[in-house]
């Protein structure tokens, strides 16, 4: 990742701080996020403070600060679900992954995202994983599910 | 003008059009080659394929790929162009032919499925007739029988295209067509016949004004610049098109990106700027790689860099891309974001053009309003003021979506009624439908309705009836559209685009936004203080809103609560339906959605019973079910299930 | 050039370029500001100042707009409270409704806004704020919930400190000020200096109390509670208590402090003075020997994890000495003790500071002497005035009390510490009697002196030039530095104030001075200067007295193990 970073910094020889976005815009265009490491490189290279960059970077909508992990969890928290225990399912998932919504686990097998309502409320409770439904969950069969992705790898 | 071998299109184009502008001979040789470069005359057929943003959501791609097999199979020689939107969305993928004599013409819906036959009829002279969109009138070339003329069609017909005249009809990335087509003149013309001042009064004598929204008067503000004393001076051009409903800028660089760069570098002379940056989406790749082919292109004909055209101005564009923030739309919010920094804005003044980029004098200006300029100076300020109103001179181009028959971008001489633009030009409401209101000025703009449609579109009329032109989205709605929850939308977007540096648009959008959603969510009997917050949050709207107008930082924040106030003021009847009877009349508003079951449709099948998601359905098998209104979400999912039409919205 | 005005119907000068917040602010007009900082460019985001333009009825906000001949402006019409109003009640509505649990009761921006303007009724409702509290420095202590994004903190933390460990996060109505990444303070570069809690509106920046185990220890029989209090201590109290700034009640201090519990109540100025020996005779060494210079100061503890983390390569050129909160600490718990016969674990020695950066100081690890901690709590000038006013001790109506001995003497060098320069021209005062075995015969060095940013003096010492410059606020270090890591300027001893103007307006004085107030306590502290005899630290008895008794000599055994120290580079996020 490193070489990454200084690969992207050497594009900017002039070092201008005007070209903070554009050096961001191509570090997560080569690393997917913003990490802190990358931040602060880009700091020194700038002479600028990591706070002021975590400040730009967060103003726009472009830029994410973690790496989706290999399989995408999005709990839905529409009506239907949040009627029928999403939030259970939702403490449930973040205890067996140890992240919180919006988080990435440490290994990046898993990243877990609360979203709007996707549109499968006959199936609630529902989660999505990489874009496969899975229906009716309940805080018991979340185990079960989450171990067969592990298992896959 | 004698003909030398190997003289390229590029001497040919420099020495003896550009360097001979003034040159206005009949010269036959020159002509023809002009018109060679043109496309006007041409050896063999040419394929024109509107390859855009939207031509390629609607699968331009794949017609283009169908076509060069079709050529291939059937060993047939075209050259193959792509070209940018020419504005009717709507019938998109839209596919140009042009056979050598005959004009150019244009169908419409040329999805991969169709290009064999189109194709196959064209070859033999026929015209398939239901894929017609209409012929162009291609100089010294035979017409098509019984096809209508382009320029006839009641899309075409009543507009002015003054910015979008080589949109969809041009190779975008090609600087041969545009010189040939009289483009970059205007700017030699320009650097050496009038000095900067000159150019200045120009543009404020046309009467040119903003076209991103605010209407300040483009040359008055050029002026401030040219009249500032520095070592160096921007421009930029904002094409951070962030409303949705709004694509005009995206579609003036996809399909014409050579004039927005003449019109930047006469805007640069005229302030005394010699770089410029374009601030463009990063949303918008399409637009930006034909933006860059075409810096490239003008760099390679000496028309950006140093000493151009040994005139000593020097003129350098550079692309920012921006990261995505509707906010830095305003220009001081533009000018930190493309500093690097957060795309806040600050007081003004000092404005811009005293203090802007790098503190360092700056003019900034949308898209449009330079895509304008080569032309006010070809043809002088009173040409260009001969069209419009009193105080809004020239066209506008305006994004049409919603419920329209023909969405697409058009550009009208200012003073066209938005009747005709709704009604004549796009062709009514879809599927007959009958009208109920139209958005215009995006987010920050207002809605009218039937009694405002009369209006002769300016810049202060649209104001005088609580609208903005903005940057020319125009959202149409019909009678299924409910008004609370347009507002709520808009109200959403600006809430989450607000810059969050002053307190009234930072906290007054999200408080405005909570009220909407207070009146719009599901009634909620157990807590008791509910119905008097919601009303004593309606209460509050008007006051809050006008704090939020008068006291915000800058345009976002003063005009945030228009959507809100213009709806209220004007469908006032549907607030108040939410507000006190909690009903949606147009049943957009899921949470106020109340599903009965007609008992004696009902077959007492139980199929909703098991979809619903809730336990809401109670019943046996074979007698009819009731939907208990406290348990339901309003999901619709027994809406949907129920085959025999039984259960009903009201 | 200057015009005429119309303010409220009347006519005022205004000079050309200025706002209408300083034409207006001139005449005593006032108008309320939330974000507002005196000497930067206008932010303009809190719009409390508005007023309407009397001509086309437009609000403009006075902080930022130029004035202009013939204007005519209105600082009260209806549509202006009804403005200012609203937008307080927006501000209140996701605003913790804890007003009487709060660290700025009473003196509190937004508190005193919503009375001015008469709110009664909610007629706003949001949905309050729920942001976790940072209570992770050991200095300051930040609760989002409260803040109101004025963003005075991210300034003046930028700006005037040169640090920018926080800035804005997020947009719009997500937005939070905090360190980068999710971090917390102690991970971040926050040096401590609580410049951003001196212009924090409301309670969302304080500075993290010791009361509850301060006020258990006052209760402990079995423990000896002492006191310290820093030079500038004495003179800016006093506006605790709504007295005029600039007044020395350093004996009034000494009896409320015996009044409160402490049993033993010392000047740290005496730890100045100590400072001084030690450090005079550090220079003149590093100077004689050739060593690293310029040599540059490590009394204040904002600067010295500035110099941490940002130039740990200038390390070296730190003075080793400790600072005099620090020494006293030392001497009160080895020397002190010793003299009393008191079991140095027995006391608990306290500090009243300017600074909260001194709560940091007090527990780096390297602050300990002989397994013991030298400080063992520090409170701010703030917290002392909220302990008498605790112990209802009325400061108007109590005898002058003396400070206790030994280490009960102090000379006017140790006070003036407190300004900006002090330490300077303290340290030269002793460094020319070392080196000349003779006294200075002008002892004020007016070069130093000031609110200046930056100050330099030449000093003629026998036949050697000695070039001495004097910094405060860090931005204004920051920018010394760089010139002299790149040549561009050369000193033999730099004094560094972390806070602009130096203790006297450090972070952990009064919240809200009136106008003038620095200069008023610095103009105290001089003037004590001028009165008083014993003007040298090498001339203070005591002092002469305890390097007689138990030190030895400057640099020595002793002094080295207990009064100096070392520093090194901090892992935290840049």
């Amino acid at each position: 990742m490193e070489k990454n970073i200084e690969a992207v910094l050497n594009k900017y020889p002039e070092g201008s701080v005007d070209n903070l976005i554009p050096i961001l815009q191509d570090i997560q265009e080569v690393d997917g996020f913003l990490s802190e490491e990358s931040v602060v490189k880009v700091g020194e290279y700038l002479n600028m403070p990591a706070s002021k960059i975590y400040g730009v970077a967060t103003f726009y909508n472009q830029f994410r600060f973690t790496p989706l992990g290999k399989y995408h969890i999005q709990v839905c928290c529409g009506t239907a679900c949040h009627v029928l225990g999403s939030a259970t399912v939702l403490e449930e998932i973040e205890k067996n992954l140890g992240v919180k919504s919006g988080q990435t686990a440490k290994d990046g097998i898993f990243s877990l995202e609360v979203v709007a309502c996707i549109g499968a409320c006959g199936l609630a409770p529902v989660i999505s994983i990489n874009g496969n439904f899975h229906a009716k969950v309940t805080s018991e069969s979340i185990k079960e599910i989450l171990d067969n992705y592990r298992n896959k790898e | 003008m004698s003909k030398q071998n190997n003289y390229s299109d590029k001497e040919f184009l420099i020495d003896d059009v550009l360097r001979d502008y003034s040159n206005n001979s009949k010269d036959k040789d020159l002509l023809e080659q002009i018109s060679i470069l043109r496309h006007d005359k041409i050896n063999e057929p040419v394929i024109y394929m509107g390859s855009g943003t939207c031509g390629l959501g609607a699968g331009a791609g794949d017609t283009l790929e169908a076509v060069k097999k079709y050529l291939d199979e059937k060993q047939v020689s075209a050259k193959i162009v792509e070209t940018g939107c020419i504005g009717l969305c709507a019938v998109e993928p839209i596919m140009d032919i042009q056979l050598p004599d005959y004009n150019r013409i244009s169908f419409q819906q040329v999805t991969a499925d169709r290009v064999n036959d189109i194709l196959d009829s064209i070859f033999q002279l026929e015209v398939p007739q239901a894929d017609i969109l209409g012929q162009f009138d291609t100089p010294e070339a035979k017409e098509w029988k019984g096809v209508k003329y382009l320029h006839e069609h009641s899309f075409f017909a009543p507009q002015k295209r003054i910015v979008l005249n080589n949109c969809g009809v041009v190779d975008p990335v090609d600087i041969r067509e545009y010189i040939a087509r009289g483009g970059y003149k205007s700017y030699i013309k320009t650097v050496n016949e009038h000095s900067p001042l000159e150019v200045c009064d120009v543009v404020e004598k046309s009467g040119l004004r903003g076209r991103g929204g605010g209407g300040f008067p483009a040359g008055r503000k050029w002026k401030f610049a040219n009249s500032a004393k520095s070592d160096q001076k921007y421009l930029i051009c904002n094409a951070d098109e962030g409303d949705p409903g709004a694509f005009m800028d995206r579609a003036v660089i996809e399909g014409d990106p050579h004039k927005l760069i003449e019109g930047m570098a006469i805007g640069a002379y005229a302030i005394g700027a010699t770089k410029a940056y374009v601030y463009i989406r990063a949303e918008y790749p399409l637009a930006i790689k034909r933006l860059e082919i075409a810096i490239e292109q003008a760099k390679d004909y000496g028309l950006i860099g140093k000493n151009i055209f040994e005139t000593g101005v020097d003129f350098e564009i550079k692309i920012k891309k921006g990261a995505g923030a509707f906010v830095c739309g305003e220009e001081t919010a533009l000018i930190h974001s493309v500093e690097g920094k957060r795309g806040m804005p600050r007081p003004r003044p000092p404005f811009p053009p005293t203090r802007g980029l790098f503190d360092k004098p700056t003019v900034v200006n949308n898209v449009e309003t330079f895509a304008n300029v080569p032309a006010i100076l070809q043809n002088g300020a009173e040409w260009f003021a001969s069209t419009g109103t009193e105080n809004s001179k020239g066209t506008k181009v305006f994004a049409l979506s919603g419920k329209i028959a023909l969405t697409g971008l058009i550009e009208i001489p200012m003073g066209t009624t938005i009747r005709e633009i709704i009604f004549d030009i796009a062709g009514g409401i879809l599927n007959n439908q009958k009208f109920k209101a139209v958005q215009i000025g995006g987010p920050s703009g207002g809605c009218l309705t039937e009694e405002n449609l009369d209006i002769q579109i300016d810049y202060e009329s649209l104001v005088n009836v609580g609208a903005m032109m903005g940057s020319g989205g125009l959202v149409v709605m019909d009678e299924h559209t409910c008004m609370v929850d347009v507002a709520k939308f808009f109200m959403g977007f600006i809430q989450r685009e607000s810059c969050g540096k002053c307190i009234p648009c930072r906290e007054g959008t999200k408080r405005l936004l909570e009220i909407l959603e207070s009146i719009t969510s599901k009634p909620n009997a157990s807590d008791p203080t509910e119905t008097l917050d919601r009303f004593k949050g309606m209460m509050q709207v008007e006051k809050l809103s006008k704090v939020i107008q008068d006291t915000s930082l800058c345009g976002l924040g003063q005009t945030a609560p228009n959507p809100v106030l213009s709806t209220y003021k004007r469908f006032k009847n549907e607030y108040e339906a939410h507000l006190f009877d909690r009903y949606c009349p147009a049943r957009v508003c899921q949470n106020l959605k109340v599903y009965k079951i007609d008992v004696d449709k009902c077959t007492g099948c139980t199929l909703c019973i098991k979809k619903c998601p809730v336990d809401a359905i109670i019943g046996t098998k074979k007698s009819p079910h009731f939907i208990v209104e406290d348990k339901c979400i309003g999901c619709g999912a027994c809406y949907e299930a129920c085959k025999f039409d039984a259960i009903e919205v009201v | 050039m200057s015009f005429l005005i119309k303010v409220n119907n009347k006519e005022i000068e205004a000079r050309n370029g200025e706002t209408i917040l300083d034409a207006m602010e001139r005449q005593g007009i006032q108008v309320p500001t939330l974000c507002h900082l005196k000497d930067m460019l206008p932010s303009g985001s809190c719009r409390m100042c508005v007023v309407e333009n009397a001509k086309n009825n437009r609000l403009v906000t006075a902080c930022s707009t130029p004035v202009e001949e013939g204007m005519e402006i209105q600082t009260h019409s209806s549509g202006v409270i009804e403005s200012r109003k609203t937008i307080v009640e927006l501000l209140l509505s996701n605003h913790p409704d804890d007003c009487l649990y709060c660290v700025r009761n009473k003196n509190c921006e937004l508190q005193d806004l919503s009375e001015e303007l008469q709110i009664r009724e909610r007629r706003i409702k949001g949905v309050k704020n729920n942001i976790h509290l940072d209570r992770s420095g050991t200095s300051l202590v930040r609760d989002p919930d409260k803040c109101i994004l004025c963003g005075r903190c991210v300034r003046v933390c930028e700006e005037v400190m040169g640090v920018a460990c926080i800035d804005f996060i997020n947009r719009g109505s997500q937005s939070i000020i905090g360190p980068p990444f999710d971090r917390t303070l102690n991970t971040s570069s926050c040096v401590n200096c609580g410049q951003c809690i001196m212009v924090c509106p409301t309670g969302a920046l304080s500075e993290k109390s010791h009361f509850p185990e301060l006020i258990s220890m006052l209760n402990n029989p079995e423990k000896t509670v002492v006191v310290q209090y820093a030079p500038s201590i004495s003179v800016s109290l006093a506006e605790e208590f709504n007295m005029p700034a600039g007044g020395d009640i350093s004996s009034i201090m000494n009896a409320a402090l015996r009044k409160i519990g402490f049993q033993y109540v010392f000047d740290t100025s005496f730890g100045a003075d100590l400072t001084i020996m030690e450090e005079a005779a550090e220079l003149v060494n590093r100077i004689e020997n050739g060593d690293t210079l310029p040599m540059i100061t490590s009394c204040c503890p904002g600067w010295v994890k500035f110099a941490e983390q940002f130039y740990p390569d200038m390390l070296p050129n730190l003075s080793s000495c400790k600072s005099p909160q620090q020494m006293m600490g030392a001497v009160i718990k080895s020397y002190w003790a010793e003299q009393l016969n008191k079991n140095p674990e027995d006391i608990y020695s306290v500090a009243i500071m300017p600074c909260t950066a001194k709560k940091f100081e007090a527990q780096r690890e390297e602050m300990t002497s002989r397994g013991i901690t030298d400080v063992d709590a520090v409170l701010t000038t703030r917290e002392l005035g909220q302990l008498i006013r605790m112990y209802g001790i009325d400061i108007n109506n109590i005898s002058p009390e003396a400070t206790d001995s030994p280490l009960g003497f102090r000379s006017s060098a140790g006070k003036i510490f407190g300004a900006s320069g002090g330490v300077m021209e303290a340290a030269i005062r002793t460094a020319y009697n070392m080196i000349t075995g003779e006294e200075l015969l002008k002892f004020k060095v007016e070069e130093l002196r000031g609110l200046d940013g930056c100050k330099e003096a030449q000093l003629k010492v026998d036949d050697l030039t000695i070039n001495v410059a004097v910094v405060n606020g860090l931005a204004n270090a920051r920018k010394l530095l760089d010139k002299v890591n790149n040549g561009e300027k050369e000193y033999h001893f730099i004094e560094v104030m972390a806070c602009p103007g130096g203790c006297i307006n450090g972070g952990g004085q009064h919240i809200g001075a009136a106008e003038g107030a620095v200069e008023a306590r610095m103009k105290a502290l001089y003037d004590i200067d001028d009165k008083e005899t014993v003007k040298t630290s090498h001339k203070n008895p005591e002092v002469i007295k305890l390097y007689k008794g138990f030190l030895g000599k400057p640099l020595e055994h002793t002094s080295h193990e207990l009064l100096h120290t070392h520093y090194y580079k901090r892992d935290v996020i840049l």
